[in-house]
């Protein structure tokens, strides 16, 4: 058998390859939203003073760093609902399941890359907010952040393109996310190369975008001001473009 | 008020101020005191607590015990003393409120690397003052201008030099209007020729009437700008005398000692 490559262009535009490439992406990025949350409460809770808060935090981390993703969906999926009977109704879609299943094993590793970002964060900078009479919540809002998310960045972005890759393993609770939607062709045409062929094409393409996105943010978090500068126009020369 | 006919109470004062770091007795009794427009420059030999009383004052660690006074109000503490002479610390949203008059410039500028100059010394007036970021931004440009530094405002610390960035700092301590400004070794970070300008603006600060407590080894600054000198040493106050006394005719040994290796 030879490559087709009219099945394989024809796979290409696709609408299911379309919209499984969108609930791939949803997905990781529910997922993120949610480990980030997740993970900045457990990074809190581990550099924390209080020994009950160390100990929660430790515990979420080392339990769900040691849980396998995919045990983790088929429990949220299958275990639950038998455990709950409010999680046997409709509204429970396989898709809520697979970005709460993701979101709380990722959150166990955004915690740790949280953790260190937050202690990077120069000692100084914290006493120099304090000194002015910044409450805690001002300090870590307006001092502490800005200068932990810069660090966090670039590993954020890493976790974030294995969340994509990780959304495959939805297939295993029915969602219809890419690689689901690439298998269920195989199984109906046998075409392996050009099917997976298509969904390499795919991700090439989701993890691309990804890489562009994520530049441009790092690019925000540069701090001189000839990087602002070319972004702000000057007052007098501002909104000529618009008109021009 | 009622106690209009009171003698006035100094700005900042600490009476048997004690600190440990765990079997070390950083501060060991400390009695200080300074009055409105005073300059007082603090020597000392490195690890001899003078770093610590700053901060002590400025409530970023609490004291072991001893009290500090702002205007003969006892603060950092719940309403003045407890029962059973316990003081009880506040918790840090309220220290948060009590350090507004106290202002604090830092041996390492600790400028936030994330915004402007004009935000760095924006960023007390928006969020801890409540300022309109209209009116916050014309202050904080009065400022800089004040310590010389309009053209950089728009400029980053990652490119000002280490005298600009110290300016910034002191204007950042200055837009909030302390009571006190305390200086935890201003220019013992900067390289040799940037020394000038830093104390310079300390200088124009002290003769506008700025209540200033200065660490130092600024042996010729101490001299010329302030009003009173003290040695620190070994936790307590050694010696304590207007800076022509002191220098010229020091009382202790230790001071003589200490004026030699610096002079």
């Amino acid at each position: 058998m030879e490559f087709d490559v009219g099945i394989f262009l024809q796979q290409i535009v696709n609408p299911s390859y379309l919209s499984g490439a969108f609930l791939s992406v949803a997905v990781a990025v529910l997922s993120l939203v949610l480990a980030t949350v997740i993970g900045f409460v457990v990074a809190l809770g581990r550099t924390s003073r209080s020994r009950v808060a160390q100990g929660a935090a430790g515990l979420y981390t080392w339990f769900f760093r040691a849980i396998p993703a995919l045990l983790v969906l088929l429990i949220i999926w299958n275990a639950l609902p038998q455990l709950f009977p409010v999680l046997r109704q409709e509204w429970f879609s396989p898709f809520i399941a697979a970005f709460i299943g993701l979101g709380v094993v990722e959150a166990a590793f955004m915690a740790e890359i949280i953790r260190s970002a937050l202690l990077s964060v120069d000692e100084g900078q914290a006493l120099a907010g304090r000194a002015l009479g910044m409450s805690p919540a001002k300090v870590m809002l307006k001092v502490i952040l800005p200068q932990a998310i810069r660090i966090a960045l670039p590993p954020t972005g890493n976790e974030f393109i294995g969340l994509v890759k990780f959304s495959s393993l939805a297939s295993v609770i029915s969602l219809q996310e890419l690689l689901t939607t690439a298998q269920v062709g195989v199984n109906i045409t046998f075409r392996y190369a050009e099917y997976y062929a298509a969904a390499i094409v795919y991700y090439l393409i989701i993890v691309s975008l990804l890489t562009l996105v994520q530049s441009q943010v790092e690019k925000k978090f540069v701090w001189t001001s000839r990087t602002r500068s070319k972004k702000l126009p000057r007052p007098e020369t501002a909104g000529q473009g618009v008109f021009s | 008020m009622s106690e209009a006919n009171a003698p006035v109470s100094p700005v900042l004062s600490v009476r048997k101020l004690h600190k440990r770091y765990e079997d070390q007795h950083v501060l060991r009794g400390v009695e200080f005191d300074i009055h409105k427009g005073q300059v007082k420059a603090v020597l000392g030999p490195s690890g001899s607590g003078k770093s610590t009383m700053l901060r002590l004052m400025a409530l970023l660690e609490p004291a072991d015990d001893g009290e500090i006074l702002l205007h003969g109000r006892r603060i950092g503490v719940r309403d003045g003393r407890a029962p059973g002479g316990l003081a009880v610390a506040l918790p840090e949203r309220e220290l948060a409120k009590e350090r507004r008059n106290i202002g604090m410039v830092f041996q390492k500028f600790n400028l936030f690397p994330h915004l402007s100059a004009c935000r760095n010394v924006m960023l007390g007036l928006t969020s801890v003052k409540g300022i309109h970021h209209k009116d916050a931004e014309e202050q904080a440009m009065a400022m800089l201008a004040s310590v010389g530094l309009s053209h950089r405002s728009g400029h980053f610390p990652s490119e000002l030099s280490g005298g600009q960035q110290q300016r910034v700092a002191i204007a950042r301590a200055l837009v909030m209007n302390p009571d006190v400004l305390l200086f935890d070794e201003p220019t013992s970070a900067l390289d040799p020729e940037l020394v000038g300008e830093v104390l310079d603006v300390m200088e124009s600060l002290a003769n506008d009437g700025m209540t200033m407590i200065v660490v130092t080894h600024e042996v010729r600054f101490a001299r010329r700008v302030a009003d009173e000198v003290t040695l620190f040493d070994g936790g307590v106050i050694v010696e304590q005398a207007a800076p022509d006394e002191f220098f010229d005719n020091p009382q202790h040994e230790r001071t003589r000692k200490f004026l030699s290796h610096v002079h």
